[in-house]
């Protein structure tokens, strides 16, 4: 199996508290690994460092074994370009419709003819069931056609990697299913990812893997099989009860 | 009779002097837009030597009133390094130069009042810094700017009469004249002031219809 991509020891300190410390993974082909921990955990940080949104303070990132030099702008963005990025709060373009938000990239850093920019934005709507919305501006989509978007926005740039941080924890519950049955599809797609969530039902289905951060750490890392089962004395277990618990259902 | 038949016949004189007031005005909004847009921008993202460049011209142009900078450029500089403009142009100049420092805070209030995430969205696609900046960044915060800059062009507006005392012979300068060769200081004064009135009124009008062509579907509840 060949490494798409290598996260390795990499460390962030703000003042003298340590957000990540010393945190390393890897990922290959089919991966799908979930982030799971409390708030402040460092999840979010850990995503935005793996394509250089926030430059870690020690570390290094392997993008198909080769290591990213972030001195050079050319390869920051080469890096950026194949790993995908979904943001909670969506961030579209507020002042383009939904398609130009998807075409904006692809013709400013893919270098593609508007023509054919627009073809694949069309192809990539109506993957997300949204082709019928191209001509709206994100103040006229709701949330959950917002997240559509910004995934369709991502995969037109036909990513090697997505990274994918609480893609639904902004939406109210009604529009979560229609997000996640995107990313479900994507993920049975083979589409490697890594995602910071808490919907318990993807998690158990789907990931390969679960990584339990708490304070800057990976402290759990396993199959959710193994991590989740009933009566496992794991971290992310006793977290995922209190989770459900909130939720007022049984795990 | 004898004041409203001094005005009538006056009155091209001192028209003429309107077209000399927004040929000033427009210059010097467009050469403060020009300045203020990168002026902005350096201020948001540039190195800190940058950034603090930009703040001591700001500081200086915004800290100096109006007719000492004109009076300081037009007399002063500009007869020192040998630049021999006729009045208007050293006014559009340096009212252009004033301007830009005003315009550039406004664009900064509205670059700064952007979302962090709109940016980030444009690095997490590969774009490079020029490209978000040309292409998410100054689209939005543009049209947020229009409100703030349209009181900079009023505001400019009635400090080109300050260009009066340079000779620019725009409307205040006309009208002066006009008042003191006929005596009629109070009517001559009221029509100046009148056509400062409608110019500020058109203005705001233009402007107005740019912010309703540009503004973004949806985005907005009123305009």
């Amino acid at each position: 199996m060949t490494t798409l991509l290598s996260v390795k020891n990499i460390s962030v300190t703000l003042g003298n508290r340590k957000i990540l410390d010393n945190v390393s993974l890897d990922m290959h082909a089919g991966d799908l690994k979930v982030l799971i921990g409390p708030s402040g955990a460092g999840k979010s940080t850990l995503l935005q460092c793996i394509n250089h949104l926030i430059t870690p303070d020690e570390g290094e990132i392997h993008l198909e074994g080769k290591k990213i030099n972030t001195q050079s702008n050319a390869e920051l963005c080469h890096l950026r370009q194949n790993v995908g990025m979904i943001f909670q709060d969506f961030n579209l373009f507020d002042h383009l419709t939904a398609l130009d938000n998807i075409c904006l990239a692809l013709v400013k850093v893919r270098k593609l003819s508007k023509d054919e920019a627009q073809k694949r934005a069309r192809k990539e709507l109506d993957r997300v069931g949204l082709s019928n919305r191209a001509g709206l501006y994100p103040a006229q989509l709701s949330g959950g056609q917002k997240q559509r978007v910004a995934i369709a926005r991502a995969l037109a740039m036909q990513p090697k990697i997505l990274l994918l941080d609480e893609p639904t924890s902004a939406l109210d519950p009604e529009l979560v299913g229609e997000v996640m049955n995107v990313i479900q599809d994507l993920a049975k797609g083979g589409m490697p990812m890594i995602m910071a969530t808490h919907q318990m039902d993807f998690v158990r289905s789907l990931a390969t893997e679960v990584l339990f951060m708490e304070h800057g750490t990976i402290i759990e890392q396993d199959t959710p099989k193994v991590l989740l089962a009933d009566g496992a004395k794991t971290r992310t277990l006793d977290f995922c009860s209190k989770l459900n618990n909130l939720k007022g259902c049984e795990l | 009779m004898e004041t409203l038949k001094t005005i009538y016949v006056n009155l091209p004189y001192i028209l003429e002097g309107t077209y000399v007031t927004v040929l000033l005005v427009v210059g010097a909004l467009a050469l403060g837009f020009c300045l203020g847009v990168p002026l902005a921008i350096a201020q948001v993202y540039g190195s800190p030597i940058i950034r603090r460049a930009v703040g001591l011209y700001v500081w200086f142009f915004r800290g100096v009133p109006i007719l000492l900078l004109l009076f300081l450029f037009y007399f002063g500089l500009f007869n020192v390094i040998g630049l021999n403009l006729d009045a208007l142009t050293a006014s559009g100049l340096v009212l252009g130069l004033a301007s830009s420092a005003y315009q550039s805070q406004i664009f900064r209030g509205s670059i700064q009042s952007l979302p962090l995430g709109q940016f980030k969205a444009g690095c997490a696609l590969g774009m490079t810094d020029r490209q978000i900046i040309k292409n998410i960044i100054l689209p939005q915060a543009l049209r947020l700017s229009i409100p703030g800059w349209s009181n900079e062009f009023s505001i400019l507006l009635k400090d080109s009469a300050l260009c009066f005392a340079v000779g620019a012979s725009e409307i205040m300068a006309r009208a002066h004249f006009v008042a003191s060769r006929t005596y009629e200081y109070l009517p001559l004064y009221i029509t100046a002031g009148f056509l400062y009135f409608l110019i500020t009124l058109a203005g705001i009008r233009i402007l107005r219809r740019v912010e309703r062509k540009f503004a973004i579907p949806g985005y907005t509840l009123s305009v």
